[in-house]
């Protein structure tokens, strides 16, 4: 029982608001939007469900203990009853009936929260693209491209296509949605949308290197008005073209990628205007050259295909 | 490693060990690997000395490492087990201490007690060794050393064979120690992903040390399979049909028939890998075609059945001793069964859910989330039969019963955690996360180390004649017991939080408290582990007081306690003839269960042979000649194994005969030995007066 307990109180303590320091969220837990939402009310509908099946061993196996003990036994004693018919229809019927239930929840859920269907229409076009340890988040109609940042609007449907340009990579923004693997060479999506103004951690979930606990980005979901004030505000100054993509393609965290660009050193956002629209495809098109046909030169552009270089600034002390 | 490869040594040169790397940079990271690889060489020249000096080489070779005895190789399986776990849980320790100073910031480089590349090498090596070289070698040694005498057969269907997977397992596990000291491991984790695992991305012996350490043992445990199939179908005693079978053999059989159908899916995914990075393949790289999802559907159509192959046979020790404990009758023999059979089935079907986060449609997450679910069905029923087993009974709360006790109460919450992972939209979340981790190991220790550790004390007096502590043998149990809920609770906590498995830094503060408690978790492993070796040692110390060599202690009903303590060879001076379920048992309700054969004969035994040895030496130097690039050794030691197979198989090789005077004598002294002692009831079990020769007529089950 007392792990029952524990564990109650954990998941009660993970789920309480983040302490005065945490105004970054990283738990779906604290829902910022309708999928991470309805992804805690699943989880605790799933865990209220199960109970049903687990309490009677929690509860059951200290009371045979004790009742049944050799030293002092308080029931009977049936050394030879191996059957009961009754029982055997309720061990099978009774787990049985709860995975039907549960299964039925599950598809229902799984259906709802397909991270491939949109929420709703005119979705905000973003890419992400991994890298050896950053994100590069494009903004194709707003011509704008982020490193470690993404800004959305409050209310409005989000569609993130991913993709990577190094091993494969998860991308998790857990107060707003699920995680999804990034492959080079193929992508893949996330929807979402953002219920309400606060800024979320999203991170790479799976290891690929020894960066791997430093690729962590902010999702900010604005306000729409100060959104677009966002899209107007100041950038780097930098483009986002095969020079610039090429040296954020090294093995660097953020801030040693800002150094190696020539800008100040440090993890705040960086912000780039969009050299060509289409840097996603091209860096998809880099892994699908023909041989030696005619986009085989493809594979070397835009930083090539290969082990990224490491940075050129040795990671900061 | 230099970039020359000399034809040699291939790519080996004297900045390989972990030296090299602490008189470069001298910090907790070098020093602690410095300190491993010093640990490792230390311990063989002790162990070396120790052997001279007590002049135990030639018993070691004579009585051990050529000895095709089931039960003997099942021994020499769980020793190497439990070497292999204490470099484990050492592993597991220093991952949790460096993760409770890891805490960084993101434009400051990684802090902690090792470096990100030591703590990656960390994660790899724990997760293969626990798996592959601890919990397989417990389960595969447990079974070779159980299966049999609870069969009625002298010893497995194909002994030499049994050897030979011994040694190819002891091989790969060798790989993985020697990577301590000459070079690095990988760092892909244990399912070793590709692209990253790619020669692009990860060059180096690192990742070859695990393919070739997973090749070889690989071999090993696929013939294992083939070899306690064909063991239970063509070995057991007359009357022994399979409805008769106590419950571990048969989830022997699902064992065997996964490690059959699973293992080959390993063995081909590392083999594809291997192909990548040797001969330029492109199964698995970035570019020219290959796909890494090929691996993970692959290794996952392995790594599925793989946790039930490890858990079923502790669900056989467990179906033993809650009836054995209980001094009753096992509930729902035949559900039982069916329920081993079902799991053994479905867990072919399930393997998408280990990735259901790589973008497939709804539908397809829909059905394999399902079919997981249904996997509980048969589990639950599992949990609820041995509870009816206690039920009504009259349990002793011996170490193998707190172990059951551990298992249910904790095992449950690893089935809720499993429940909720099985939901794509949640998984969705919690994937990669550690929550993840916190739930695999909630269902592999209380499940696969708590059974195993349960069997090793249940019949660890029919291997050596006398019984373990059973003080010490509770607190090992509570140990652990403890040790997993501090250890893996918190990251059930931190996985909710969002924390990535794998992860060598963060920058949550609120992370932190979680992670003090899960190191003082570690800290009670470790002492559960100590404890476990000190419950050997204190018992092989009282080995006098605690002797049973009536060798029915715990008054069991199943076949192998019809034998003295500590079994003979030949286990079985008569083959007996089963009459019922339980056969023992129903031999004692009948009276007079000593009561000597008729006549002895002659018996056969496969005699002692070096071949396991020669192909396991052959078999690691293989590993490691590919591993390093040293071709000539490498043509040289497959060309010996294969010669060594044909010379051994173009020979007549004859049995030993072990003559019927002297099974005769040596059964007689044991049953006379039986007449002589004083029966005991259950309530001595515990006591100097529990000689093996239990009360028959309080034999009730």
């Amino acid at each position: 029982m007392f792990l029952l307990a524990g564990m109650t109180a954990a998941i009660a303590l993970a789920m309480a608001p983040a302490s005065a320091h945490g105004v970054v969220e990283d738990s779906f837990l604290q829902p910022m939007g309708p999928v991470a939402a309805e992804q805690s009310k699943h989880l605790l509908r799933v865990i209220g469900i199960t109970m049903i099946v687990i309490l009677p061993v929690l509860i059951g196996v200290p009371l045979i203990l004790w009742r049944y003990r050799y030293r002092k036994p308080r029931g009977a004693y049936s050394p030879e009853w191996e059957y009961s018919e009754k029982l055997e229809y309720a061990l099978w019927g009774v787990p049985v009936l709860i995975v039907i239930v549960l299964a039925g929840w599950l598809w229902h859920s799984t259906a709802k929260l397909d991270p491939y269907q949109q929420l709703g229409p005119d979705p905000l076009q973003v890419q992400a693209i991994g890298l050896d340890w950053k994100w590069v988040f494009i903004y194709p109609e707003q011509g704008i491209a982020t490193v470690d940042e993404l800004a959305i609007p409050v209310g409005r449907p989000v569609q993130l296509m991913l993709t990577t340009d190094t091993v494969m990579q998860s991308m998790l923004i857990a107060p707003l949605t699920g995680q999804i693997y990034a492959m080079p060479g193929m992508s893949t999506q996330l929807n979402f949308s953002a219920s309400r103004a606060g800024t979320a951690e999203g991170e790479n979930t799976q290891f690929n290197g020894s960066g791997f606990g430093r690729q962590k980005f902010k999702v900010r979901a604005l306000d729409p008005d100060e959104f677009d004030r966002w899209l107007d505000g100041p950038d780097s100054g930098l483009t986002l073209d095969e020079a610039t993509y090429a040296t954020l393609r090294r093995q660097s965290v953020l801030a040693d990628a800002k150094s190696d660009l020539g800008l100040e050193r440090s993890t705040g956002p960086l912000v780039m205007s969009l050299g060509a629209r289409d840097v996603f495809d091209r860096v998809i098109g880099k892994y699908h050259r023909t041989g030696n046909g005619e986009n085989a030169a493809d594979a070397e552009a835009w930083g090539g295909i290969g082990l990224p270089a490491p940075a050129k600034q040795e990671s900061g002390q | 490693m230099s970039g020359q490869s000399s034809p040699t040594f291939g790519n080996l040169d004297w900045e390989v060990t972990p030296y090299t790397d602490l008189l470069e940079h001298v910090n907790s990271s070098t020093i602690i690997g410095a300190g491993a690889a010093s640990v490792l060489v230390l311990g063989a020249f002790a162990g070396i000395a120790l052997l001279t000096y007590m002049r135990w080489w030639k018993p070691l070779f004579r009585d051990w490492l050529t000895s095709a005895d089931a039960k003997k190789i099942g021994i020499m399986y769980i020793a190497l087990a439990l070497v292999m776990m204490a470099r484990g849980i050492i592993e597991g320790l220093v991952m949790r201490a460096h993760q409770a100073t890891a805490l960084g910031a993101l434009d400051k480089a990684e802090t902690g007690l090792v470096a990100p590349d030591h703590f990656a090498q960390l994660f790899s090596t724990h997760g293969t060794i626990m798996i592959f070289f601890v919990a397989m070698p417990l389960l595969i040694g447990l079974i070779n050393f159980v299966l049999p005498q609870q069969l009625g057969a002298r010893d497995m269907a194909f002994p030499v064979l049994n050897q030979v997977s011994l040694g190819l397992t002891a091989a790969g596990a060798g790989l993985v120690m020697v990577s301590l000291l000459i070079g690095d491991f990988g760092t892909g984790g244990w399912t070793m992903y590709p692209p990253y695992t790619g020669l692009d991305y990860s060059p180096g012996e690192g990742v070859d040390y695990w393919l070739w350490a997973i090749l070889i043992s690989g071999v090993g445990s696929t013939l294992t399979g083939m070899n306690f199939a064909v063991t239970i179908f063509k070995s057991r005693a007359p009357g022994m049909h399979l409805m008769r079978m106590p419950l571990f053999c048969w989830t022997s059989l699902c064992v065997a028939i996964m490690l059959i159908y699973a293992m080959p899916a390993l063995t081909v995914s590392s083999a594809m890998l291997a192909l990548d990075r040797y001969a330029g393949f492109h199964f698995f790289t970035n570019a020219s075609g290959g796909n890494m999802m090929n691996y993970a559907n692959i290794f996952w159509m392995f790594g599925h059945p793989e946790v039930y192959i490890l858990i079923l046979p502790a669900f056989g020790v467990f179906s033993e001793i809650s009836s054995t404990y209980s001094g009753k009758r096992l509930y729902g023999y035949t559900s039982l069964v069916i329920a081993s059979m079902s799991i053994a089935v479905v867990s072919f079907m399930v393997w998408l859910h280990h990735f259901f986060t790589m973008g497939q449609s709804a539908g397809v997450n829909i059905a394999f989330g399902i079919a997981t679910m249904i996997i509980g069905i048969p589990t639950g029923v599992k949990i609820y039969d041995w509870m009816a087993t206690m039920w009504r009974g009259r349990v002793r709360i011996t170490a193998p019963v707190v172990y059951l006790v551990g298992f249910f109460l904790l095992f449950v919450i690893g089935g809720l955690s499993g429940i909720i992972l099985a939901n794509p939209s949640i998984d969705y979340q919690v994937h990669n996360t550690t929550f993840l981790v916190a739930h695999f190991h909630n269902v592999i220790i209380p499940g696969v180390l708590y059974g195993m550790l349960a069997g090793v004390h249940y019949w660890f007096p029919k291997a050596f004649g006398f019984r373990l502590d059973e003080s010490w043998g509770r607190r090992t149990a509570l140990l652990f017991v403890g040790g997993f809920i501090f250890t893996f609770m918190p990251l059930y906590v931190l996985g909710l939080m969002g924390l990535p498995r794998r992860s060598p830094t963060f920058q949550d503060p609120d992370f932190l408290p979680w992670m003090y408690i899960a190191s003082f978790g570690a800290v009670l492993m470790l002492a559960a582990l100590f404890c476990l070796l000190w419950t050997f040692w204190k018992s092989y110390r009282h080995r006098m007081s605690l002797s049973v060599p009536g060798g029915d202690p715990w008054n069991g009903s199943s076949l192998e306690w019809s034998t003295p303590a500590p079994v003979p060879e030949w286990t079985f001076a008569s083959i007996p003839k089963v009459q019922a379920r339980g056969d023992w048992g129903e031999t004692k309700r009948a009276g007079d269960p000593w009561r000597a054969p008729d006549s002895y004969a002659d018996i056969e035994m496969p005699a002692n042979t070096a071949h396991g040895l020669i192909i396991a030496g052959m078999a690691f130097a293989l590993g490691f000649a590919m591993v390093w690039h040293i071709w000539w050794l490498a043509a040289l030691s497959f060309f010996a194994i294969t010669a060594a197979l044909i010379w051994r198989g173009m020979r007549v090789i004859e049995p030993r005969i072990i003559p019927a005077r002297q099974v005769e004598e040596e059964d007689r002294r044991f049953r006379e030995y039986v007449a002589g002692a004083t029966p005991i009831t259950r309530a001595d079990e515990e006591s100097e007066r529990n000689r093996g020769v239990p009360d028959c007529s309080e034999f009730a089950g």
